[in-house]
């Protein structure tokens, strides 16, 4: 099973072979566009990332040992950033996603998307998924 | 005629790259660029003629006093008020009107007495107002949108009542760009015996303003919408209703006498302009505004509607593009949607070509309620854009529309 890292190292070659915005920002689109729409009953207050110029939602479950995260957001681009996060985190263990260092974000030049005023609010969505990681460690 | 390539040398910003790209700045109603007379006026300012004003009897100290004064005179004849001690400096729009809120508000309006706001208000105009309401039990009454993006006089008329103590109307909406009749909201206010005072920071930097002809009672608008620095706004009020307000913040500056048996406060405009202000800012305010009294802002005014009827037009043509605001009288705003499309990826594909918009609620969400949209994208002009930059919108929109569907 890929590691954390390992699917972050997979998604900095994906984006290596991309020279401008345009590639980069299509492969975004398309890959928001590719995620499954989560549940309405999903979209709660709970699930609601506060931050965003979008409606960016992002559902956790615990399937055996992992966690399993459901993303959606009402922006393309914003789910597709969402979804890189998911793609990498989801299947691990609360510990490992607690724990994780995502360093792909600056590696793929998603760097800008972290200013704290960023509209996008990339860092309230780490900061949510790595809370769902803290929550579902403190159940075990 | 407006030399437009000159006005532009004069902003340095305007020939920055931006990710390789010609910047093509159409974020005017969030904030406007500054003119090099600007900086360097701040500049000398500080290399040449800094100290604390109106406290130290020293050379520099009444040199920076008496900028600081001039620069009231000069703001007081921008907008024609009749006297210079009706202009406080403030800190901005949303500083200004706070202060009404907590001065005259707290001392002239009670449970029960209304106030007056449209649905088009920027938050800076609702939530002082909705504070003061659930502070004194007064009311809060809305004077609602119309599809164009207008109000009605009718509903004006109906709403502002004998019990409306103030009316607080926006000029012209930052989110919409409807340039409210204004004039006739001052004489229907008046014809009640309310105040009214107008939000004017969208329209201070577009439209030639008389206090005296219009008739208003306060108005606020923020320097940095005006070629100006930030941190620094005017609340204009006639003499008589800001002598009967009560102080704002109490502190150095704005005492007569203090004495911890009876503190006395002094007089206009001092009274509301304790502590030491931004001295920079509000000196280099009046720069700002002569640069823009040398062109003429009847010519500026012409030229930016001559802008905004091409990207009117321009825009209108993209299928599957909305404007949100359609009202006859416009200022240079266009809030547009396209069909299926979040504001947000818009933006962000534009700001990859280097055009800067504004995307979200633009601080005025109840309009976005009553369009029942998450936000619009809006570009706003300044009197340095160009038609060519808004083909290059164009363009720039097409472009994120065939990325986006
Ligand atoms: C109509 C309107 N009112 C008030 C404000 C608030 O101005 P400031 O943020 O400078 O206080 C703005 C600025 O966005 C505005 O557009």
């Amino acid at each position: 099973m890929a590691t954390i890292n390992d699917i972050q190292d997979e998604i900095i070659e994906d984006f290596s072979i991309y020279e401008d915005w345009t590639d980069k920002y299509e492969y975004l689109i398309d890959f928001g566009k590719s995620l499954s729409i989560l549940d309405e009953k999903y979209k709660t207050e709970e699930t609601r990332i506060n931050g965003c110029q979008s409606k960016v939602w992002l559902y956790a479950e615990k399937q055996a040992d992992k966690v399993v995260f459901f993303a959606d957001s009402d922006a393309i681009i914003t789910k597709g950033i969402v979804g890189l996060l998911v793609k990498v985190l989801s299947g691990h263990t609360p510990e490992e996603i607690a724990e994780s260092d995502l360093y792909f974000i600056d590696k793929i030049g998603l760097k800008e998307h972290l200013s704290p005023t960023r509209a996008n609010g990339l860092v309230s969505m780490i900061k949510k998924i790595k809370t769902y990681g803290v929550a579902f460690q403190a159940i075990n | 005629m407006l030399d437009i390539q000159k006005i532009r040398a004069d902003f340095p910003i305007l020939s920055e790259k931006i990710r390789g790209k010609q910047l093509v700045y159409l974020d005017n109603g969030a904030s406007t660029q500054k003119p090099k007379v600007l900086i360097e006026a701040e500049q000398y300012f500080y290399e040449h003629q800094y100290a604390n004003i109106h406290r130290g009897v020293h050379y520099l100290s009444q040199i920076g006093t008496d900028l600081y004064e001039a620069s009231r005179k000069t703001v007081q004849q921008f907008i024609n008020a009749k006297h210079d001690h009706e202009i406080i400096f403030t800190k901005g729009t949303t500083n200004s009107i706070n202060l009404v809120a907590y001065t005259f508000g707290r001392k002239f309006i009670q449970a029960r007495d209304e106030i007056v706001v449209t649905e088009m208000e920027h938050h800076s105009n609702i939530v002082p107002w909705q504070i003061l309401c659930e502070e004194k039990g007064c009311i809060l009454k809305v004077i609602p949108l119309q599809k164009d993006g207008t109000i009605l006089l009718e509903d004006a008329a109906r709403l502002i009542t004998s019990k409306t103590k103030l009316v607080s109307v926006v000029y012209v909406s930052n989110a919409l760009g409807t340039i409210n009749p204004i004039q006739e909201l001052i004489a229907l206010a008046h014809s009640k015996g309310a105040k009214i005072m107008i939000d004017a920071a969208q329209a201070i930097q577009h439209i030639p303003i008389d206090v005296q002809a219009l008739d208003c009672d306060l108005l606020a608008f923020s320097a940095h919408k005006l070629y100006g620095p930030t941190g620094v706004g005017i609340l204009y009020g006639k003499e008589d209703i800001l002598n009967a307000m009560p102080p704002f913040e109490g502190g150095g500056d704005m005492i007569e006498n203090v004495s911890f048996a009876k503190t006395t406060f002094n007089a206009l405009p001092f009274k509301f302009e304790a502590g030491t202000p931004h001295i920079s800012g509000c000196i280099s305010m009046s720069v700002a505004i002569k640069y823009i009294q040398d062109l003429g802002l009847q010519k500026i005014m012409e030229y930016e509607h001559s802008l905004l009827e091409y990207a009117t037009e321009r825009l209108n043509a993209i299928n599957g593009l909305t404007i949100y605001g359609t009202a006859k009288d416009k200022s240079s705003v266009i809030s547009f949607l396209l069909e299926g499309i979040h504001p947000y990826d818009v933006g962000v594909l534009l700001d990859n070509q280097g055009i800067a918009i504004r995307t979200g609620h633009h601080c005025a969400q109840p309009v976005m309620e009553y369009f029942n949209i998450p936000g619009t994208c809006r570009a706003s002009f300044a009197l340095y854009n160009t038609k060519e930059e808004v083909d290059v919108l164009v363009e720039g929109i097409l472009r994120a529309k065939k990325m986006l569907s």
